[in-house]
């Protein structure tokens, strides 16, 4: 089982965190092998940011993304250069508001959700910020790719002390959204 | 007045026998250092096996092979970020460096200023001979405008480096600057050099006759030394002269005496402070 | 001992994160070094986790002074780390070969970036290979290793320490952007299950007479550290035995050199290391070291589906190198591909091994990014 999960938006947005988050519930808490990559640079400070998870019951060799089961963007600079890339039948999650122009075509051969991201993060913290974890729960109740309760330790192993407990609001919303999604 | 020993009785103490003879060339002021410093170290009894010289290259530099202690004969230049490494790991070792002007403000110009910011815990002993003795008579960053080197042989053009003021100013806790004939004060500026914390230096201008004096109508080291005596200005003298006099004169004297925390007790200072904010200790 | 990070369980860490962990896990307390992309997360880990420990982390002038700290810190007992990319480690040459002229064991970490000069710093390149074994002046003899994973940058820091102790040589570890900033599952030991070398010491007062002999006759002598008693002179200049400058003298010099030489050579069987990934019955092998390689296992499993029969060769130490064995693989099999992150530096050493018993072609790829695992692939089948 290797699968191949792509984050891309741009620089704020924490697409490297949740990465690092997913890697690191999977690798820690579900005891699998994990990779977890990024593009470093000036790219991580405002420009385009993109970072890759590559989850897998054997030891994983090629470490990068090739194509993606799972893809998240998070800007439409994102979705134009990666979309093309991910595989057929993939879940791609798409912040609808910063992503107006999109491949509809291409689109009918994945599962997309394509929600106000950073409007429903807002709503449910009170923090715009809180979209890249958000945007994690829902990933994972949509896809089962870790457990609920290991996102969730590895969400509060990694975020900064003391918010802890809005980071996982966040986290349940994403899972609550998955619920209603599947139903 | 200070007794002094005789000299079999220190070379007998701290020399390395089977290390006989020195390299050094008939007139050379780096014996004469080197007694000034074993005198010190004698003196002041501190135990021979507490103590690790530390060199770079250069004629100054082979010292260290010499003496009868630990010693670690390095790279041009380095010596004190070896000396760095040997002092943080283990605090109860002295270090004594020995280096040359080229070894310290040439190719070691940025240690040398660096390990004074840190205020590291070394003595430096420095033979400033203005000249790269070993390699042939080279001009240093120390030669005086005008003075001759294979490298200037039309006389040195540039500007020279005033070691102990640059040391002064990168805040050494203790700088003293001597020639080889003020050997009373020469040894006790070791001394009190070797018996502080942080950073000490004790500069000599050190007679090479063979590959500086020769170059420069001085053939041996009684000339050179009477050289010394004629543009050398004591510090308190120099005090009262206005600038214009001063003007190619070396001052000498003690320069500095102060008391900052060297760098080994920074450290501990440190690490207390990061398990205290790691809540690893009250 | 208390440890500023879990032991016995896993963790999700970068390759830099691992490096440290594994060094300070090793018994390494002293760190010098200067900040360099991306080498620059070592010292930051060294820099939090040392002083928790009672070791040095200590931010010098330069890689020059980095380096001479560290062989310093050897000296006076401690075992000793800096970490660097390119640029510095092409400072750190003169003294890297001031550490093998005194056999002062310490470790050296290159995290090779894209270069020459200041190049690509943020990325991977494999452009080091050659400065790791020949970047220093002189007949010189010093201990490569090179990594793939996390785990194995984890696992190589506490061998090269364990080799530098057990040699009394300076080792690098070479590693690259990617290793280095790449999080990936690793397995923190607890300390009682890493198994730990220590230099040898000089039992006796014979022995601490021949700082630079070979008493023991394995061409290793025991160092007699600084500060207990022994009066040890260490000197860059050719010495004999006890370590007295002897600079004229032919046959001291070869004497020297060659226990240099032989102290690591004649245990060169303990100290390579490799994997091998469906090599027996290839015929196409693809030799790697690296991040490389874990392109080159999903290449070799893509060729097996289409029917071709490749297999890998992992070298795990770069240097002393295995001629032996690749000529002996160029014998079994039909061609030897060599992908590596720059222009050709592996492949001299492949070709060299395979000694004409097989083609050897290089696969190239320079400008900071991993060959894909098709582009092995598109070039074996053609």
């Amino acid at each position: 089982m290797r699968k191949e999960v792509l984050f891309s938006g741009f620089g704020g947005q924490g697409v490297i965190l949740a990465s690092v988050i997913l890697g690191r519930a999977a690798a820690v808490y579900e005891g699998l092998h994990a990779v977890q990559t990024q593009s470093y640079g000036p790219e991580s400070r405002g420009g385009a940011s993109r970072a890759e998870v590559v989850i897998s019951d054997e030891p994983i060799d090629y470490p990068k993304t090739l194509h993606p089961d799972y893809a998240v963007f998070f800007s439409q600079e994102a979705y134009s250069k990666y979309l093309h890339t991910v595989k057929e039948g993939a879940t791609v999650i798409v912040e609808k508001d910063l992503v107006p122009h999109r491949d509809l075509e291409f689109e009918k051969k994945l599962n997309v959700i394509a929600l106000p991201l950073t409007e429903i993060a807002e709503e449910t913290t009170g923090l715009s910020l809180t979209m890249n974890i958000l945007t994690l729960g829902i990933l994972v109740g949509v896809t089962g790719i870790v457990s609920r309760d290991s996102i969730e330790k590895a969400v509060r192993d990694a975020v900064p002390h003391g918010t802890e407990e809005i980071n996982l609001k966040a986290l349940r919303k994403g899972f609550e959204i998955a619920e209603n999604l599947k139903s | 007045m200070m007794y002094l020993k005789s000299a079999y009785e220190i070379r007998d103490k701290y020399l390395r026998k089977d290390m006989l003879p020195t390299i050094f060339c008939p007139g050379c002021g780096i014996g004469s250092v080197l007694q000034f410093t074993l005198r010190a170290i004698d003196d002041l009894g501190l135990n021979q096996d507490e103590i690790v010289w530390v060199s770079g290259i250069g004629c100054s530099s082979r010292v260290p092979g010499f003496v009868n202690f630990d010693g670690l004969h390095t790279t041009h230049g380095r010596a004190l970020a070896f000396a760095t490494g040997i002092k943080l790991t283990n605090p109860n070792l002295k270090i004594i460096a020995f280096m040359g002007d080229g070894d310290t403000a040439a190719i070691g110009g940025n240690h040398f200023i660096h390990a004074i910011r840190r205020n590291l815990d070394v003595t430096v002993i420095l033979i400033n001979n203005f000249t790269y003795g070993m390699t042939g008579g080279q001009v240093a960053p120390t030669t005086l405008k005008g003075l001759r080197g294979t490298t200037a042989p039309y006389g040195q053009f540039e500007n020279p480096f005033d070691i102990a003021g640059l040391a002064v100013a990168a805040g050494a806790n203790y700088v003293a600057r001597w020639t080889v004939f003020n050997y009373l004060q020469g040894i006790n500026s070791i001394k009190k050099a070797l018996s502080k914390e942080g950073f000490t230096l004790v500069e000599f201008l050190s007679p090479c006759p063979v590959s500086f004096g020769r170059r420069n109508r001085m053939k041996t080291a009684p000339e050179l030394i009477r050289w010394y005596q004629k543009i050398t200005v004591p510090l308190a003298k120099a005090k009262k002269m206005p600038p214009e006099e001063l003007e190619g004169k070396i001052v000498i004297g003690e320069f500095v005496d102060r008391d900052r925390p060297g760098l080994v007790r920074e450290y501990q200072e440190y690490i207390k402070r990061a398990k205290r904010m790691m809540g690893w200790e009250q | 001992m208390r440890y500023p990070f879990p032991v016995g369980k896993s963790d999700f860490i970068q390759g830099d994160e691992a490096i440290a962990r594994a060094a300070i896990l090793a018994g390494c307390r002293f760190y010098a070094g200067y900040p360099i992309t991306p080498a620059s997360e070592i010292f930051e880990a060294m820099a939090l986790y040392m002083p928790l420990v009672d070791g040095v982390s200590i931010q010098m002038e330069d890689e020059i002074a980095s380096i001479a700290a560290i062989i310093g810190a050897s000296w006076a007992g401690a075992k000793a780390m800096t970490a660097t990319s390119g640029p510095g480690f092409s400072l750190m040459q003169e003294n890297l070969g001031y550490a093998v002229m005194t056999e002062t064991p310490i470790v050296v970490v290159d995290v090779q970036r894209g270069g020459p000069s200041t190049g690509q710093p943020t990325l991977p390149a494999q452009g080091d290979i050659m400065q790791s074994i020949w970047g220093t002046h002189g007949d010189h003899m010093l201990i490569v290793l090179s990594p793939s994973t996390v785990q194995e940058a984890f696992d190589f820091t506490i061998r090269a320490f364990n080799l530098a102790e057990k040699y009394r040589t300076p080792v690098v570890l070479l590693t690259d952007a990617e290793i280095a900033h790449m999080r990936e599952r690793v397995y923190i030991p607890k300390p009682e299950e890493i198994e730990l070398i220590e230099r040898k010491l000089p039992q006796n007062e014979e022995e601490a007479k021949l700082p630079f002999g070979d008493p023991h006759g394995d061409g290793v002598p025991p160092m007699p550290i600084f500060g207990k008693g022994y009066r040890t002179y260490v000197t860059g200049l050719t010495h004999d035995e006890r370590g007295r400058p002897r600079t004229v003298e032919r046959e001291v010099h070869e004497r020297l050199i060659k226990r240099i030489f032989r102290k690591i050579l004649d245990h060169k069987d303990e100290i390579i290391s490799y994997d091998e990934f469906m090599l027996e019955d290839a015929e196409i092998a693809i030799v790697t070291t690296g991040i490389v390689s874990r392109s080159a296992v999903r290449a070799v499993k893509m060729l097996r589906e289409k029917g071709v029969k490749a297999g890998l060769l992992k070298l795990n130490t770069i240097w002393p190198f295995d001629f032996d064995y690749i000529e002996e693989l160029a014998e079994r099999v039909r061609k030897i591909y060599v992908p590596e992150m720059n222009l050709g530096q592996l492949y001299h050493l492949v070709k060299e091994g395979a000694n004409g018993k097989a083609e050897v072609e290089l696969i190239a790829k320079i400008g900071g990014e991993v060959h894909t695992p098709m582009e092995i692939v598109e070039r074996v089948v053609g």
